[in-house]
């Protein structure tokens, strides 16, 4: 039973293909049938100068999902869990970086939980190296909302003090919006998408914490210059961290790993309390 | 291409809000838009028109309000008003801003038919 929204645990199936099928007519997304969009209403009415009623209600257009969202924080922050979402271009390399990261990380406790619109390719990859994943299909959708992690963390049921990845859906527009309960975003850059690509797309690079540069290895053979890369990251977000790292190679992949665990010991519980 | 679900969530505000004050039909929504909310706002009139249907909102007006984009310039440390997302700071010039505002996505009011 989702503690903020109500609904039952047979609506969600989250492992699988049947949870976004399930989920997407789910009332709480309103998702509507898209095929009848030729079919506008012929005007849309427009009232005059009337003596309507006006409320005032000022309330946020996502406010819920920064219900789901807090809900999550809230249940992070209670287990001791660190919780970055990744987010970044298609084949900006997630998966692989992810699955290195998981056999770095050797004996850290984490978990999945893995966004796509289609296939459960993704949480297979991961479940190979031995961690447990969670695969979230989104259908139509082009990103993770606050609610889908919601019900995908109830089914992962993480251990304390753990890593939580969440791989949100390959896109550099629309997961910006969206607060999911994380501790921060980590965006994933790889040197084949072109020095200007935080230009053309500052607010995912503004919104992270930290922006990975991957697959540097390929830099020497595609004519890029990396010191432009930072430039342009640190012109959309002055603050930003840069980590280099080619996850075939293994280059960075120590400093990755050491910001985690030390995010990690921030955030744990201390386990003499229980 | 968000905008679609940012229809969903101002119609679940939307339902909310009438079924407290008891109004069965909404005539017109004014939302609050920031500049640098990542929004497109004829994107936003084409989804509103069809996610309001059979809604207490279905045929009511959309007008978006924008609110101007506020950032931190990290050259001069004063928080300055932009325009566009990579302009130069106005006072000092300097390409380092960070947005402090101007992400804001919200309902004003809604207009009681």
């Amino acid at each position: 039973m989702c503690t903020v929204c109500g609904c039952s645990e047979g609506e969600t199936k989250v492992h699988g293909h049947d949870h976004s099928h399930g989920h997407a007519d789910h009332h709480h997304h309103h998702t509507h049938d898209h095929h009848h969009y030729g079919h506008g209403p012929a005007g849309v009415e427009v009232p005059g100068m009337s003596q309507e009623r006006l409320i005032e209600i000022e309330t946020d257009i996502l406010s819920k999902n920064d219900l789901y969202a807090r809900a999550n924080r809230k249940r992070l922050a209670e287990n001791g869990a660190f919780a970055v979402n990744l987010v970044s271009s298609p084949g900006s390399g997630k998966t692989t970086l992810l699955c290195k990261t998981i056999e770095a990380l050797d004996s850290v406790s984490l978990g999945v939980i893995e966004g796509d619109q289609q296939t459960e390719n993704d949480a297979d990859r991961i479940r190979a190296t031995g961690a447990p994943a969670v695969q979230v299909n989104t259908g139509k959708g082009c990103h993770l909302d606050g609610h889908m992690v919601g019900h995908a963390m109830e089914h992962l049921n993480l251990p304390e003090n753990a890593l939580l990845f969440i791989e949100n859906v390959g896109n550099l527009v629309c997961p910006a919006a969206f607060d999911l309960g994380e501790d921060c975003k980590v965006a994933i850059l790889s040197v084949t998408e072109g020095e200007d690509k935080p230009l053309k797309y500052p607010d995912m690079f503004t919104a992270a914490r930290l922006a990975i540069l991957n697959k540097t290895d390929l830099a020497p053979h595609c004519d890029v210059d990396l010191s432009l890369y930072e430039a342009n990251l640190r012109r959309v977000n002055p603050g930003i961290e840069i980590l280099h790292m080619s996850a075939r190679t293994g280059e960075g992949m120590a400093a990755w790993v050491t910001w985690l665990r030390n995010n990690l010991a921030d955030k744990a519980v201390p386990k003499a309390a229980q | 291409m968000h905008e679609m679900s940012l229809c969903e969530g101002m119609r679940g505000v939307i339902e909310d809000q009438a079924r407290v004050h008891n109004v069965s039909k909404i005539s017109r929504v004014r939302v609050e838009i920031g500049r640098f909310a990542g929004v497109e706002t004829s994107a936003l009139h084409f989804a509103f028109d069809v996610v309001m249907r059979g809604s207490v909102a279905e045929g009511a007006e959309l007008v978006t309000l924008e609110l101007p984009g506020r950032a931190l310039c990290y050259d001069c440390m004063k928080e300055v008003e932009i325009v566009e997302r990579l302009d130069p700071c106005p006072l000092c010039g300097g390409g380092k801003l960070m947005p402090q505002g101007g992400d804001e996505m919200k309902i004003k009011d809604l207009e009681v038919a």
